[in-house]
């Protein structure tokens, strides 16, 4: 047990090794160089050195990757290059918008998806059923954003219950806050419910024709028994799957809804760096979703062994 | 009954008229003290500024929000884009354009209560001005070859060469007064001389300003106790935020398709103004089939620079004959010169060599005006045989290193934000690789004298080169579209200098 806990985050920091290479190769391939940006269009080659040499970006590759990781190990992730302050302290703040938001956006998806995917999966072919898939459908076709400007039309424009936008804080108060994040939390969860309805669906339909499901039946438990104790625990694996994968994608594929609700989020910050090419701020946020997403996976992994005693022996 | 009833709906209807009478008197209480003191403004920008010091740093938004309201000049330029005294109460510039002295104002103090003075004006323009200076505007203060200050009140620049638009540029944001103190800092925390105060950046989200009590104009001094520029970036949520009362003002709607929305609105307005933004597709002079003046003017003919604006702007935009607005000092209409005429475009073609037209790629930004530019461009090109590819180019990164650095591109097309930039064809390099040695005479001549009415008739030639010349075509201007509250009084409708001047901004009563 403890050789593969091993292993594993030994595998762990390798991966995070190679994507911080990744990572660092890539950003320097884009096009576009943060100081000409910043200096706009009127600036002169002189001034143009002098700010590449004030940001260090005059420095070889190999010493600006060293730096940087060297950094990262002492826990100083470095300064923005355009807003000019610490990255740490903005991944901070942003997270303190994002993971919020996400968590919401994931219950709300689990709470609506696996009773809506074992019933139908218990009713099958039965108009349970086919309401059920069709609400898989449809929130799976209808992008995120969308939902996000038809919640904001109705409810802020028209009626005038929610804000349309923007974040106060936390420092504003609970209520506030999570009122802000409800619309959005309600438009990233409605294609994820759509997705975790049909695993959750299917899985309990394949569970269904294990030989123990069989043997329960047989021994006469009542269906819902049978059900509830032995097939929805067994199910619950590629369930679990999904919902460490759309996590990871939550936090960071909000992009697109907190844009629309202007939420000062990970998924703007990273895409305004991106426009400025503060490489400093990129780097480190991906480097952020590629651990979040090898950790998710590895607390994943831990969790099939909890769940399953199969897999308990087998380690 | 009928009696029991009656006292009962009697009762009834006491009771109602006494909690309609609370729940007025509570909303009285609760609506006077706020209507009475509304000294705060929600303010919306669609581009969060990166940094806060406008002289190290070229994006427009940071001069939108620290110009004038946290930040000033020895000179400022007025709604009407005139210059103005600010910091420099006066001036006198000697009769061979080479020496400047400026009267500073006496009394003026930093937010952090540094004075601000001589010593203070000279430091900031050093700092502007030398070796290791990122000043985005550099080339501003190329000519100032030494600084004096005899006393703490008096500032004297001595030149090398006449620049008749130094007075014009000292009113720019890249040239505003920092102080030596705190300019280090000002990136984060701007401290400057005028009416806001810096009070705290939320990143991503907000900026907030307060009043600054002590202000040394006491003419001028901020109306509003706060104000906060919140950033929202999608169109859709610009107008939201407005409708849902979370904003009080847009000055600049990114959405023209959207104004319309707000028509019938109760408590919003608009307004239509103009800015510096010059809407312009500039060709490669130095590539082929470019480089061949007939054939930049058979382009310029086949557009329809009107269909363009309704196509692009929703029709809200004004057409140009060459690189000034309206705004300019010496403004001069030149549509007229190359007007919309098929025919003569495509006899200009065969003139040329391309009885059968000819295909390129336009780089367009991903900027809203751009590609829908494009699009309408590229059907008028195919009603005289060229066939235009639209090749989407991410701007500022890729933009910038293929355009502006590499000049690897036909055609491209943006918005020219810097106001008076007409000489942007005489430098070089510039992206259009231009050369006209008589233009390039112009621009110097406009520099030898700081007399308006020369330079004034200087600019018309350099307006009637650039239109017979095109050497990028000449589309529109881009209006101000400005949305905000009826009783919002005080905010520019023009725009001469990308600006939000707060200082004479107030709520109506």
């Amino acid at each position: 047990m403890i050789a593969l806990l091993l292993r594993r985050f030994t595998g762990l920091i390798l991966t995070l090794v190679i994507v911080s290479l990744l990572i660092f190769t890539v950003m320097d391939l884009l096009p576009g160089d943060p100081a000409s940006i910043m200096l706009g269009t009127s600036a002169s080659p002189e001034t143009l050195a002098a700010l590449r040499h004030e940001l260090g970006l005059d420095q070889p590759l190999v010493l600006r990757y060293g730096q940087w990781l060297a950094g990262l190990l002492s826990g100083n992730l470095g300064n923005s290059l355009t807003y000019g302050v610490p990255v740490a302290g903005l991944i901070v703040e942003r997270l303190a918008v994002t993971l919020p938001l996400a968590l919401m956006a994931m219950v709300l998806s689990m709470a609506i998806a696996l009773p809506l995917g074992v019933l139908a999966a218990s009713r099958r072919g039965r108009v349970f059923d086919t309401i059920a898939t069709l609400f898989s459908q449809i929130s799976i076709a209808v992008p995120a954003f969308w939902v996000a400007l038809l919640l904001i039309i109705l409810f802020s424009t028209m009626l005038g219950l929610m804000p349309a936008g923007g974040f106060p804080g936390w420092g504003a108060g609970l209520l506030p806050a999570l009122q802000a994040l409800v619309m959005p939390a309600v438009a990233l969860a409605m294609p994820q419910a759509g997705v975790l309805t049909r695993v959750a669906r299917s899985a309990v339909l394949e569970t269904m024709h294990e030989d123990f499901a069989r043997t329960a039946v047989a021994k006469g438990l009542s269906s819902s028994a049978v059900l509830w104790r032995h097939i929805v625990p067994n199910a619950l694996i590629p369930v679990l799957t999904m919902i460490g994968l759309q996590f990871t994608f939550l936090v960071a594929g909000a992009v697109l809804v907190e844009n629309v609700f202007n939420l000062p989020g990970l998924g703007r910050l990273a895409l305004q760096a991106l426009s400025q090419r503060d490489v400093i701020v990129m780097q480190d946020v991906v480097l952020f979703f590629a651990g979040l997403v090898i950790v998710v996976n590895f607390v994943v992994d831990l969790s099939y062994v909890a769940i399953d005693p199969r897999i308990r022996k087998a380690v | 009954m009928n009696k029991v009833s009656f006292a009962s709906s009697a009762r009834c209807i006491k009771r109602l008229s006494l909690g309609a009478a609370l729940s007025a008197g509570l909303v009285v209480t609760a609506m006077t003290p706020a209507e009475a003191a509304k000294t705060a403004l929600n303010l919306g920008m669609s581009v969060e500024p990166t940094g806060l010091d406008p002289t190290i740093a070229a994006p427009v938004a940071i001069g939108q929000l620290t110009w004038q309201n946290v930040f000033e000049g020895l000179v400022t330029i007025d709604q009407t884009g005139k210059v103005q005294p600010q910091l420099a109460k006066s001036w006198e510039i000697s009769g061979d354009g080479l020496t400047y002295m400026f009267k500073l104002r006496t009394g003026v103090k930093f937010h952090d209560g540094e004075a601000f003075d001589a010593a203070a004006a000279k430091f900031a323009l050093d700092r502007a001005r030398g070796t290791d200076s990122v000043n985005p505007q550099k080339r501003f203060f190329a000519s100032i070859a030494s600084i004096d200050t005899p006393d703490a009140e008096t500032l004297v620049l001595h030149l090398t060469a006449p620049t008749g638009s130094l007075i014009y540029w000292l009113a720019w944001p890249a040239s505003v007064m920092v102080a030596p103190k705190t300019a280090d800092n000002d990136k984060v925390m701007p401290i400057g001389t005028g009416p806001f105060k810096f009070a705290s950046w939320t990143k991503g989200d907000r900026v907030e300003l307060v009043r600054n009590g002590d202000y040394w104009n006491k003419d001028a001094s901020a109306k509003l106790d706060k104000v906060t520029f919140r950033f929202i970036a999608d169109p859709q949520a610009q107008a939201a935020a407005l409708k849902s009362g979370d904003l009080d003002a847009f000055p600049e709607f990114a959405a023209p398709e959207l104004m319309s929305s707000f028509d019938g609105d109760a408590r919003l307005i608009t307004k239509v103004g103009n800015t510096e933004l010059k809407v312009v597709a500039g060709m490669n002079n130095a590539r082929k089939p470019f480089d061949d003046k007939r054939v930049r003017q058979a382009l310029m003919m086949a557009i329809d620079r009107q269909t363009v604006i309704d196509g692009a702007w929703s029709g809200l935009g004004t057409p140009i004959g060459s690189h000034y607005t309206p705004n300019d000092p010496g403004y001069k209409d030149m549509t007229g010169v190359l007007p919309y005429d098929v025919e003569k475009a495509k006899a200009l073609l065969t003139e040329a060599g391309y009885p059968n037209g000819f295909t390129f790629t336009i780089k367009s930004p991903q900027m809203a005006y751009a590609p829908r530019s494009a699009q309408v461009m590229q059907a008028m090109f195919a009603e005289i045989g060229v066939t235009m590819n639209i090749e989407p180019t991410e701007f500022p990164a890729k933009w910038v290193q293929d355009v502006m650095k590499d000049r690897n591109f036909d055609m491209t097309i943006v918005a020219h934000a810097e106001p008076l930039d007409i000489d942007i064809y005489a430098r070089d390099p510039y992206y259009f690789n231009y050369r006209n040695p008589a233009f390039d005479a112009l621009m110097k001549k406009v520099q030898e004298t700081a007399d308006p009415a020369t330079q004034n008739a200087v600019y018309g030639e350099a307006q009637k080169i650039l239109a017979e010349d095109v050497p990028a075509l000449y589309l529109f201007v881009m209006p101000k579209l400005g949305v905000w509250d009826r009783k919002l009084k005080g905010l520019w409708e023009n725009e001469p200098i990308p600006s939000n001047v707060l200082s004479g901004v107030y709520w109506e009563e």
